[in-house]
């Protein structure tokens, strides 16, 4: 699911439940999960769909480089 | 208020008893509580009636060790058998303990006295106390601004000399961010050390218990103490000289408060001074700390929480009811991410580690701020006060490492 449909999907679940003052922290939230998204530890089975940084598990990206 | 240890000589030199100092925690309770709002529960009765007993035990030669007779107070998350676990929520509106939270076990057979129950951030879910159903807890050196949360009725009752030491737990900085509010010593051990049953969870996998104290050695009588080894001979302090020491700079000195940053200068002037080799040492993830311990602590904490977020959410305060709802949002691919981001941060950690004694870092960017603020300036720029509060502290949480 993307970040865009989700947060749509999300906003109005939480309207429909009564809980319009969830919107701003949806897209906060949304935002923290853009960047989670984003980070070089995500691996994807196709190249150039995961971030453009190596995985961590290539020695470019070790955590002890 | 004088300290574990300088209680302990003095107790055993016959020139204070249990049952005094536990009575001037009391009168000091009576006093300053009302200003403070520390305490949830005062356990007067229960705490006169444990230090008596301890006083005849030590008269007829049982020593349980440097807890004997020592007044701590206790985050009202923790269970004491017979008391109610309020997690300063109406949500737990009935609850009384049937048993001791281990932690709390541990210290009792230390000879620990009970003191009371103290306030926090409702649920521990914050870092000011200003969401408790029994209204905010206040930094003893300002009333006006916060001690800090979660656990923060317990650095309040610390600092303003309520009790010798005091308990609290921990999910992403909830130990350490009271202490330094209020000018204490707080220890968040090593994930899963100090057993956690028995104590309301924020995050299975995030949450911590520790001691809040005044000095380093106390810390270390009370971490003894949570073991379950009281009486174990205290390891002599290891020299400074020589010590290695990995300053964390990147991301963690980037967003400091003026005041603060030239504390930490000074703090690192005077460990060089003293002999100790400090390097600067980076956690390459460190951006992704916040994103990572979001969607972990959003989730877990949801998870706990929706029974009852479903059946009595009026019972909960405003502001803790949203987070609880917003974590029910978290997807499992992100909460996955997030668990995959947690393992390679913790790699890191131990990486910094690997040639270091120890890291430094400030614990808050800013002094405590002021009760009712939403955003602090730093830097000619507004920032989100809890952002900010657990921005130094959630990394070690994450990884789970002292």
């Amino acid at each position: 699911m993307t970040i865009d449909s989700w947060l749509q999907t999300a906003i109005a679940d939480a309207e429909r439940r009564g809980l319009p003052e969830l919107r701003p922290l949806l897209e906060a939230l949304a935002g923290a999960t853009k960047a989670l998204r984003a980070a070089d530890f995500n691996q994807s089975p196709v190249v150039g769909l995961q971030s453009s940084v190596p995985s961590p598990q290539s020695p470019a990206s070790s955590p002890q480089s | 208020m004088i300290t574990i240890q300088e209680f302990g000589r003095r107790l055993r030199a016959h020139k204070i008893t249990a049952e005094q100092i536990t009575n001037e925690c009391l009168q000091r309770i009576d006093a300053d509580n009302p200003r403070l709002n520390a305490f949830i529960l005062v356990m007067a009765d229960e705490a006169r009636t444990q230090a008596r007993e301890l006083d005849r035990e030590l008269a007829a030669g049982t020593d349980r060790g440097p807890l004997h007779g020592v007044p701590i107070s206790i985050k009202d998350v923790f269970d004491i058998r017979g008391t109610a676990t309020t997690a300063a929520s109406r949500v737990r509106e009935g609850h009384v303990a049937d048993r001791d939270a281990t932690a709390v076990a541990r210290l009792r057979r230390a000879g620990a006295v009970f003191i009371g129950k103290t306030n926090l951030h409702e649920f521990a879910f914050g870092t000011t106390n200003e969401d408790s159903a029994f209204g905010p807890a206040r930094n003893p050196h300002d009333p006006a601004r916060s001690p800090g949360g979660s656990s923060g009725g317990s650095a309040a009752s610390l600092a303003a000399g309520l009790a010798l030491a005091t308990m609290g737990t921990c999910t992403g900085g909830s130990i350490r961010i009271p202490a330094a509010a209020c000018g204490t010593v707080g220890l968040k051990p090593t994930l899963g050390e100090i057993p956690t049953d028995g104590i309301v969870p924020l995050s299975r996998t995030l949450d911590h218990a520790g001691p809040l104290t005044q000095t380093v050695a106390d810390a270390a009588l009370v971490y003894r103490a949570l073991l379950g080894e009281p009486g174990a001979a205290m390891p002599a302090p290891a020299p400074v000289s020589g010590l290695r020491l990995g300053v964390l700079r990147t991301y963690f000195c980037d967003l400091l408060d003026d005041e603060v940053r030239a504390r930490l200068d000074e703090a690192i002037d005077r460990l060089r001074t003293a002999g100790t080799v400090i390097r600067d040492v980076e956690i390459r993830h460190a951006a992704d700390i916040a994103p990572v311990y979001l969607h972990i602590q959003l989730a877990d904490a949801s998870a706990y929480h929706a029974p009852t977020i479903e059946t009595m959410p009026e019972r909960y305060t405003p502001a803790v009811r949203r987070r609880l709802e917003l974590g029910r949002y978290v997807l499992a691919e992100d909460y996955a991410r997030a668990l995959a981001g947690r393992d390679v941060l913790r790699r890191e950690v131990d990486a910094a580690l690997a040639d270091h004694d120890a890291l430094v870092l400030p614990t808050l960017p800013i002094p405590a701020p002021l009760i009712g603020s939403d955003t602090v300036q730093i830097g000619g720029k507004a920032e989100p006060v809890r952002n900010v509060m657990l921005r130094l502290t959630q990394l070690f949480n994450i990884t789970g490492r002292r």
